[in-house]
């Protein structure tokens, strides 16, 4: 009798997440990942500058029928991320535990937070213009009323050590209002993003709404914040490349929303992270007969 | 009893004789300081600066322009001011400075209208009906904040940020002032003002205001000059916030100067306005609100409606009465109340609208102007609208800042918006139509700050005002406008 | 045209641009702000006297009313004789013939109300009773009512013919509309309406009889003024304007004629295209026209209260 032999487990190849779909890097590189201890996990793909072009072009194409939706339905979609994440509690565990070098206990604390960052922000969709907007009372026969508007592409560099309820905190705020966004994921512990971009594509989030990318900061950054189609930028986790991202960023007078004291673990972030990301428009009326 | 000759009964149009308003009310003296530190105080830079009235080319006065040591002295007054007293200051207290400037603005409106119309050019009825009391409105509407901020949606208990650098444009001198100045003084700030280069004066007699209003000393300091005493207020290290508002160029040298350094920075730059004309408009009042919309203040206006888009089953019909309303307007006299066009502010201001007004000849586009007399000294531009304007044109594209009105059609409510937001820029635009949901959907899609229907060129103290993209970032005014003065 | 199709009036005349009221009184308060002094004052004012529709219409006149009325019309400053005649004198039917032998010889013209004045709610036959006695007594001009009643319930079609009507009534006399704004509701109907009287044959469309409030205001002269310069711009056909009611200041009249200057044009500055339906106006032109020539004030004993 032969030995039944041993089942080769399947890999997980980890990909970009763009437009909707997961290309390889278009240079066809890749670079090792390996956990807070050192240990290989995986090859992440290494995006180039232009898949930072094509994801751009992705977010750009996105954005009328994002920001178009009604803001309950965004509400319900961001709703929706949280579902599938839920489901996916073990493998999220797992990822941030290797990536962090924490317990499973932390770890599962860590992904409720994520999780219920989603269910947070799904929340703001259609309570934002409550509290941004408004009438305001001219001295005048009109009706005046101003709203916030989401700004367009933003470029999101998410923070580097809290590979998935930094990177979910720092999304959120700037798709639920409507904004599309341009991810770089923590250069060195970039799998969740890549886990989180799957559990994206499963939610009916539309294609190029999010679109995620790992390789190097110092490469992909730059192009990013000098991409004219970029509207705005979130520069939590640009570290050194700061500076020069936002002297970059002043081109074409991108707003920036500068790296500062971030604490991933408070529950009621508030409108800070929103406000950065939208305009305000102001329209006015005549009222007569 | 004598009786006038009043000739023959013919008929014929009203000829309104001159009705110069008095320039005596105003006393310019030959010579001003910078005023910091609450006195007006001689520059150490020995440079000057001579400021014209732009109608006659004629000196006003000559003006200090700050240098470094200057600048550096007004911010370390303005710093003392912060630290010292106005800080501490309750609410309450601070807001009744304000509600002073506000009233001494009001009292002396004669004065600051005639003052503003020598020093820039634009018509009194606008400085008198416009720029005036729109800038005692916006003391008036923030004084009133000043001890209700908490309650403005920006946390519990908002701070103020520190000293604010200022620098403001030529096109509204006073009332970008009031814009700039009630809103960090209301929110606890002190200010460095800089007033642009060839329109200080209204700024002096600011000065002038706050010591008749008794306002600590450094809590306002004007330092006067040109570029290099701009570059030299954003650039110190004093400065906890920046405010601009110009050309997109300095604004963009701006932010790149302000990366990194964590200071905060509004912007409010420039603009290439789409007024969007539906065939079913309110037709005579949306020929008031283009004509309103290019010729205010001689096209110099940031927001100004620069393109006029018209569906096109419209244009034959409204291009006329276009014309026939330009031909009412009288270009001339500044100070005279009949005057709609007054003279463009400066040489170089002038150079650059005939710049680009050929440029829109040699490309193909045609101009029309009515005919009217331009005065033979002083600086001027006659209302013109180019019709056959591509998108490609650079008149389509680049602001002019003058009284020019470019000309393109449309066919659909989608093109109409496709052809409006494609420009780098987002500040204003109009929107004519009498059907309420097309309104609705075609202000919601455009890419604007200000969207103004069956209306345009409106501003109010309450009404936030700022640009999407390459037209800057922050809102001035309105509850919205807070943000920019509170941490 | 309007009626060549059933139920095109309708159309035709919602089918006119809107107007926004808000930009309307915006553009009227703009041109309020014109200054007029000086020598353009003085042309200003005798404009405005020879513009004067002089106007009694009250239950109480007289023919002794009427008689004063008309030797102030043809001098109304006797103090001056610089001072032009008015352009007509405005009275009630049974009066109109009192006014043509007051004015026989003069340049001053007979106009009278008719057509049920002021309300207007009379048989048609009545109305063109009505007007054709008018012009019998001597009447040369006609100021009728349209039927407000039937305006507002959208029976345009009626309006009309009674236009046509009384115009074939009025012969030689020329027909002035009265359109009484303050009970059209709002500033499109204004249009509207005065687009429904021109094609029905005005010579001049005419705010107001006086007796409702609002009577004249600048926005409706405003927009009557635009919709005859439209209107000649369309068929030819040049029609005058006459706001009336509520004008009592020079001030008032310049503004009015500033209005007619920059809306319709220099083509309507002349009282065969503009007229000021007022009474207690013309002492007021008169005392500031003194004034302009004296250089000091007068007051209301050193003129003549007819």
């Amino acid at each position: 009798m032969a030995d039944t032999p041993a089942r080769i487990a399947v890999r997980r190849t980890y990909k970009l997440y763009i437009g909707g779909a997961f290309p390889r890097s278009e240079s066809g590189r890749s670079y090792p990942v390996t956990s807070s201890r050192g240990t290989h996990l995986a090859n992440a793909a290494r995006a180039s500058r232009k898949d930072v072009r094509d994801a751009v072009v992705a977010a750009r194409k996105a954005f009328p029928g994002w920001s178009g939706r009604t803001a309950y339905n965004r509400g319900q979609i961001l709703y929706r991320v949280a579902e599938m994440m839920e489901g996916r509690r073990a493998q999220f565990a797992a990822e941030v535990m290797a990536a962090e070098g924490i317990g499973r206990p932390r770890a599962d604390a860590v992904v409720s937070a994520a999780i219920d960052r989603w269910v947070y922000y799904a929340g703001w969709a259609d309570k934002i213009t409550h509290v941004l907007g408004g009438a305001n009372p001219v001295s005048g026969p009109y009706l005046n009323l101003s709203e916030p508007e989401p700004t367009g592409v933003v470029g999101v560099l998410a923070p580097a050590g809290s590979p998935l309820l930094g990177l979910v905190s720092v999304l959120a705020p700037v798709i639920t209002t409507g904004n599309t966004a341009v991810v770089l994921a923590d250069e060195h512990a970039p799998l969740p993003a890549i886990t989180l971009a799957e559990a994206l594509a499963t939610s009916d989030l539309p294609p190029g709404v999010a679109n995620i990318l790992t390789g190097h900061l110092t490469e992909l950054a730059p192009p990013l914040a000098a991409h004219a189609d970029v509207n705005a930028l979130d520069l939590t986790g640009a570290g050194d490349l700061s500076r020069a991202l936002e002297e970059s960023a002043a081109g074409t007078l991108k707003r920036v929303l500068r790296p500062g004291p971030a604490d991933w673990t408070d529950p009621d972030p508030g409108t800070a992270r929103m406000r950065p990301f939208l305009e305000i428009k102001t329209v006015w009326h005549p009222t007569g007969t | 009893m004598t009786t006038l000759e009043y000739g023959p009964l013919d008929d014929g149009p009203l000829e309104y004789a001159p009705a110069p308003e008095a320039r005596s009310i105003v006393a310019i003296r030959p010579s001003y300081d910078l005023f910091i530190d609450g006195e007006f105080t001689e520059a150490k830079s020995e440079e000057r600066i001579v400021t014209v009235n732009p109608a006659d080319e004629q000196p006003l006065a000559e003006v200090a322009a700050a240098g470094e040591a200057d600048v550096d002295r007004a911010f370390t007054a303005a710093r003392r001011a912060y630290e010292g007293v106005w800080s501490r200051l309750p609410g309450a207290e601070r807001g009744k400075y304000l509600f002073r400037i506000a009233r001494i603005i009001q009292e002396r409106a004669r004065e600051l209208a005639v003052l503003e119309s020598l020093d820039n050019g634009k018509p009194i009825k606008e400085t008198r009906d416009v720029d005036v009391p729109l800038a005692a409105a916006h003391f008036f509407y923030h004084a009133g904040w000043a001890d209700k901020l908490a309650h403005a949606g920006l946390g519990p208990s908002p701070r103020p940020l520190g000293v604010v650098a200022q620098v403001i444009p030529w096109n509204f001198p006073l009332l970008m002032l009031a814009w700039k100045i009630a809103p960090a003084l209301a929110c606890g700030n002190t200010v460095v003002l800089k007033p642009a280069e060839t329109t200080p004066l209204t700024a002096l007699v600011f000065a002038e205001i706050c010591q008749e209003a008794d306002l600590p000393p450094g809590v306002v300091n004007i330092v006067t000059g040109a570029g290099d005493t701009g570059r030299a207020v954003v650039a110190h290290p004093e400065a906890d916030k920046i405010a601009f508002t110009g050309s997109t160029e300095v604004g963009r040298e701006i932010a790149r100067a302000v990366a990194g350094t964590g200071r905060r920075l509004t912007l409010e730059l420039g603009g290439k306005g789409a007024n969007i004309v539906y065939d079913d408009a309110p037709l005579d009042q949306a020929v008031e609100g283009i004509v309103t919309g290019i010729f205010f203040n001689q096209g110099h206006v940031c927001c100004a409606g620069s393109r006029l888009l018209v569906q096109e089953s419209l244009a034959e019909e409204l291009l006329p009465r276009l014309r026939a309303r330009i031909e009412r307007l009288r270009l001339g006299d500044p100070l005279d109340k009949n005057t709609d066009i007054g003279a463009i502010n400066s040489a170089a201001q002038l150079a650059r609208i005939r710049e680009l007004a050929e440029a829109g000849a040699n490309e193909g586009a045609e101009p029309w102007s009515p005919a009217c007399a331009i005065p033979e000294r002083g600086y001027w531009y006659p209302p013109t609208v180019f019709t056959g304007v591509a998108q490609s044109h650079r008149i389509a594209r680049e602001e002019i800042f003058g009284p020019v009105l470019s000309v393109l059609t449309f066919r659909t409510p989608e093109e109409a918006v496709t052809k409006a937001n494609n420009t780098p820029y987002g500040l204003s635009a109009g929107v004519w139509t009498e059907k309420g949901s097309r309104m609705l959907w075609t202000a919601a899609r455009l890419r604007a700050g200000v969207v103004w229907c069956n209306t345009f060129n409106q501003f109010d103290p309450a009404s936030p005002f700022g640009g999407y993209k390459e037209s800057g970032y922050g809102r001035e005014g309105g509850r919205h406008g807070l943000e920019a003065y509170l941490g | 045209m309007p009626d060549t199709v059933p139920g095109s009036l309708r159309a035709y005349l919602h089918g006119l641009p809107g107007v926004d009221e808000v930009g309307v009184r915006r553009r009227a308060a703009d041109l309020a702000t014109r200054s007029v002094k000086t020598t353009a004052k003085a042309r200003a004012i005798d404009l405005a006297i020879r513009m004067v529709d002089l106007t009694t219409l009250e239950g109480a006149d007289t023919p002794g009313k009427v008689r004063a009325m008309a030797a102030k019309a043809v001098r109304p400053d006797p103090a001056d004789p610089t001072a032009p005649p008015v352009a007509a004198v405005c009275v009630y039917p049974d009066m109109a013939a009192v006014a043509a032998q007051a004015l026989a010889g003069t340049e001053v013209a007979v106009a009278s109300v008719a057509t049920g004045f002021p309300a207007g709610r009379t048989p048609l036959e009545v109305k063109l009773a009505d007007t054709r006695a008018a012009v019998a007594a001597g009447a040369t001009e006609i100021d009728m009512v349209i039927d407000r009643g039937a305006f507002l319930a959208g029976d345009y079609g009626k309006v009309f013919e009674e236009i046509a009507a009384v115009k074939e009534a009025c012969g030689e006399a020329h027909l002035k509309v009265i359109l009484e704004t303050g009970e059209l509701a709002c500033y499109d109907n204004v249009r509207r309406a005065s687009w429904l009287a021109l094609h029905a044959g005005a010579d001049f469309i005419k705010t107001s009889t006086g007796k409702v409030t609002p009577a004249a205001t600048p926005p409706i002269t405003l927009i009557m003024l635009e919709a005859v310069r439209d209107y000649r711009a369309l068929t030819g056909r040049q029609a005058g304007v006459k706001p009336a009611g509520g004008i009592r200041t020079t001030k008032d009249a310049i503004r009015y004629l500033v209005l007619v200057n920059e809306v319709a044009g220099p083509d309507w500055l002349s009282p065969a295209h503009f007229r000021l339906g007022a009474s207690t106006l013309l002492n007021d032109l008169l005392m500031q026209r003194a004034k302009l020539a004296t250089g000091h004030y007068g007051g209301p004993d050193y003129y003549t209260l007819d």
